[in-house]
């Protein structure tokens, strides 16, 4: 018998620190799946290392949201417990690995805007988020260091390595405008001083990446249409798929542990 | 996976208390900035370390193996070199 799904009640904060959890834990677990599979072993460690950054971010973040909603529910039931409509990450971090070119720029993209996210975050007048991006921001800081390094050697490589990072930006690029928006719930946390607006870093990060962008002799995308919808639990078609794989043992076993 | 394109380094690391870094592996990097990335990678997930060298594994120049008995042993032999082998006089005290 199939356990069923939680159901959860989203006040803003609680929804902010899903979002952010499910950001990360996504994330993270798209990094494990290259766990035994990377071009090399030194990058085999380096992938698995910041997927074990993220998911511990995401358990930070769960149990913050556990612990304001106050209504029984653990981490690990937001994890395991919660359908695709549920969900409420980016699409970007769902977006499969596709080829190590992929998954690097994916890493950039995100890494380019959490790492001032979370620098921001740490004057957040919420203690705990202060506290967790405290220690978010170190991790990002070195993902963003790690995956540009990457970009300029894939983009200044060879013709391949140059073509694959040129249509993994294009690819992904409609994906990166969600990180920027605020809707009616994270807007009242805005405006009470608890989170920053993430548009406000929009200028920032565009500068990060077109610098990088150009370090490697790659071209930015003028697409200017952006996908959106990952906040609000209409995903893409991939992450009923991650969520099958991840949960599939509680599922199945409701509870069980080793 | 050795190619042409990731060539050998060597990672030395200095504990967190150490005085020295010390050997502690080898790597593949394409070059000297992800040779430094991948030794924090591999080496210092358990907060092994606050410094880390990388050294081209061809800038080392290494003593043959097959020389050992020329090179070393004609050491083994002179233990007056040891500084146990004196008396201390009681006077010095501890040294």
């Amino acid at each position: 018998m199939a356990a069923p799904s939680i159901h959860v009640v989203e006040t803003p904060l609680v929804l902010y620190a899903l979002r952010r959890a499910d950001d990360a834990l996504i994330l993270g677990h798209r990094l494990s799946e290259w766990c035994g599979h990377a071009p090399m072993l030194e990058e085999d460690m380096a992938l698995a290392n910041m997927s074990l950054d993220l998911i511990g971010q995401a358990r930070a973040f769960y149990s913050y949201a556990a612990q304001t909603e106050a209504k029984g529910n653990d981490e690990d039931k937001f994890a395991y417990l919660r359908d695709v409509r549920q969900y409420r990450n980016l699409l970007l971090v769902e977006q499969p690995n596709g080829d190590f070119a992929h998954t690097v720029v994916r890493q950039f993209f995100y890494a380019a805007f959490a790492d001032p996210y979370w620098r921001a975050m740490m004057k957040s007048s919420d203690a705990t988020l202060a506290a967790i991006a405290a220690k978010s921001e170190k991790e990002s800081a070195y993902h963003l260091r790690h995956s540009s390094e990457w970009v300029i050697r894939l983009g200044d490589g060879t013709v391949e390595s140059h073509g694959r990072a040129q249509a993994a930006i294009d690819d992904l690029w409609s994906f990166t405008g969600e990180m920027f928006e605020a809707d009616e719930s994270e807007r009242v946390l805005v405006e009470s001083g608890v989170v920053i607006d993430p548009a406000a870093l929009r200028p920032q990060w565009l500068r990060t990446i077109s610098g990088i962008v150009g370090e490697a002799t790659l071209a930015m995308p003028d697409t200017k249409w952006m996908q959106k919808g990952g906040r609000s639990g209409r995903h893409s078609e991939h992450l009923g798929h991650l969520l099958s794989e991840l949960q599939s043992m509680q599922r199945t076993f409701p509870g069980v542990s080793w | 996976m050795a190619t042409p394109n990731t060539p050998l380094w060597e990672v030395f690391i200095r504990s967190r208390n150490g005085l020295a870094h010390k050997h502690v592996g080898s790597l593949h990097a394409t070059d000297a900035t992800l040779a430094l990335q991948a030794a924090r990678d591999v080496y210092t997930r358990r907060g092994e370390g606050w410094s880390i060298w990388v050294v081209p594994s061809s800038a080392i120049t290494a003593s043959d193996p097959a020389e050992k008995g020329m090179m070393f042993e004609p050491a083994e032999t002179k233990i007056y070199r040891h500084p146990t082998f004196y008396e201390v006089p009681d006077e010095v005290g501890h040294m």
